[in-house]
């Protein structure tokens, strides 16, 4: 791993592996992953489909349980989850206003129904959406959608936001809108950010280091740290010659795979 | 241009008025009509067939002398108590075997052979454990509704999207009580509410049946009346139960709206 050395872990992956069996066909996932997260570090994650980019969050989140390894998280004591997946399909309650999907995680804290609302508030204040508080999420646009699911992920005030292509099922100037967005919000609310995409550009702009995944069974192909100081400028040279390394690297990666030769 | 769409945009609206209004008003007086005309083509008709125009007559009838009241109020009675119990074991037990395919798989035998029993095949034990009573009725019209609801519950709970349960469980609501209150019970109210929606037609069905074999009702009523010969009391009667049912249908329907509001 590049320049962990002294630094804050706030998860350590040693050695995941994961194999899906069914129907007595056995599917291996991942094998031999190590990663490590440094608190307060945005992290992306890319590869190709198929690649255990989702799965490796599923693992983290408790939603899939690791054939072989370690997990360990550091999570801060003062926040109220360890971690909140945003899903790459907002996946938000029909049946409840936006606001209640907000304040959705905070009904396992010990907060009011008062305290949850305001807090719901604030978190929609933050990604400026407190004017559709009371609507339903049909009534919302897919980017507004996701942006009701980054606040309901945000409201729980976790240690680390999960995101699972959360930006893919967007049209282009939607998605650049709510990158932009969530390096607002990763900014003020300094959180671990773990960022699933294959979106290579996404990642490289948004990241402060690359992980790339790949291989079948997956593995951590490299790791990338994108020296790039913040704000960000979108055509930034050095940020379009970082994404071409990451390119090459999985490229490179995947010419070796023997049956891509073919 | 303009006023040719005008002209088109009056003649879709009248178009509109008449098969919503007019039309079905000039079908049902013409059914009245041959109806109160058949008797007077066929004589031999006459005692057993009441013509429209003496329905009134007989419908004041039965309201003063309070009996009509007082058998709706019965009915009334037996068909929301029986509905409610079946609605609820209905919901319980669906949800559960929704939520847990060993129970399921525990009651699939117990189902497969009970549920082939038409609900009125109870009436002989309904009559023997409750007596011909009110609880005889009741327990005919919660058994036919419980497996309309219960049916419904079930498949309504097991087609929950299982990404929205996921939500649930990255959001810490792990055990099965929370996923229930989160997710799978609000998920599934459409598919509960279709399957009560049902029952209330076929809840209907059981209440005249019970009451026919002498619980206090409605059907009792009818059957007084049409061994009496008395066919104009009995019409009433079958009218009183549509005019019933088509208002628990309705406000059903409105109670739906509300709860399901966040729909489109």
């Amino acid at each position: 791993m590049e320049g962990l050395n002294g630094a804050d872990p706030v998860i350590e992956i040693k050695g995941l592996g994961l194999t899906y069996e069914r129907d007595s066909s056995v599917t291996e996932i991942l094998r031999n992953l190590d990663l490590n997260i440094v608190r307060g570090e945005f992290v992306a994650i890319v590869g190709p489909s198929g690649v255990g980019k989702s799965t490796l969050l599923r693992v983290l989140m408790g939603l899939a349980a690791p054939s072989s390894g370690e997990v360990t998280v550091h999570a801060d004591q003062t926040c109220e989850r360890a971690m909140a997946l945003v899903f790459q399909d907002a996946r938000l309650l029909p049946w409840r206003r936006v606001i209640s999907n907000v304040s959705f995680g905070l009904e396992k804290t010990k907060l009011t129904k008062a305290e949850r609302c305001q807090r719901a508030l604030k978190v929609l204040r933050g990604v400026g959406l407190e004017d559709l508080a009371h609507r339903y999420p049909h009534q919302l646009s897919g980017g507004q959608r996701q942006r009701v699911a980054l606040a309901r992920a945000l409201a729980v005030n976790p240690s680390i936001m999960l995101m699972d292509e959360p930006f893919s099922a967007l049209d282009a100037l939607t998605r650049q809108a709510l990158q932009d967005e969530l390096v607002r919000v990763w900014d003020v609310y300094k959180k671990t950010v773990l960022f699933v995409t294959h979106d290579i550009d996404e990642a490289v702009y948004l990241a402060d280091r690359v992980v790339a995944l790949g291989g079948k069974p997956g593995e951590v192909k490299a790791s990338l740290s994108i020296d790039v100081s913040r704000p960000r400028e979108r055509h930034d040279r050095a940020l379009q010659a970082y994404a071409i390394r990451v390119k090459e690297e999985l490229m490179a990666e995947a010419i070796a795979r023997e049956d891509w030769v073919i | 241009m303009v006023l040719g769409a005008i002209h088109h945009f009056h003649e879709e609206r009248r178009i509109r008025l008449l098969n919503r209004y007019i039309f079905p008003a000039i079908g049902f007086i013409i059914f009245l009509l041959i109806w109160e005309v058949i008797p007077i083509l066929e004589p031999s008709a006459r005692a057993l067939l009441p013509v429209p125009s003496q329905l009134p007559h007989a419908f004041l009838g039965e309201v003063k002398s309070g009996i009509w009241l007082i058998c709706v109020a019965e009915s009334l009675s037996h068909y929301i108590v029986g509905l409610i119990i079946g609605i609820l074991f209905g919901i319980g037990v669906g949800i559960l075997t929704g939520m847990y395919k060993s129970l399921e798989a525990a009651l699939a035998w117990v189902i497969r052979t009970m549920r082939p029993i038409p609900g009125l095949a109870w009436i002989p034990f309904a009559i023997l454990w409750f007596g011909v009573e009110q609880g005889a009725a009741i327990f005919i019209i919660a058994i036919g509704v419980f497996w309309i609801v219960f049916f419904a519950a079930q498949a309504a709970v097991r087609n929950v999207d299982r990404e929205l349960i996921e939500v649930a469980k990255a959001f810490g609501f792990t055990s099965g009580r929370e996923k229930l209150v989160k997710v799978l019970f609000p998920a599934s109210l459409t598919g509960i509410l279709v399957g009560v929606r049902t029952a209330l037609g076929q809840a209907w069905m059981a209440v005249v049946a019970a009451e026919l074999f002498g619980v206090a009702g409605l059907g009792q009523r009818m059957n007084q009346a049409a061994s009496l010969l008395a066919t104009d009391i009995v019409v009433v009667y079958m009218l009183t139960m549509a005019a019933l049912y088509g208002l628990v249908d309705t406000g059903f329907l409105l109670l739906q709206s509300r709860i399901l509001s966040w729909k489109a």
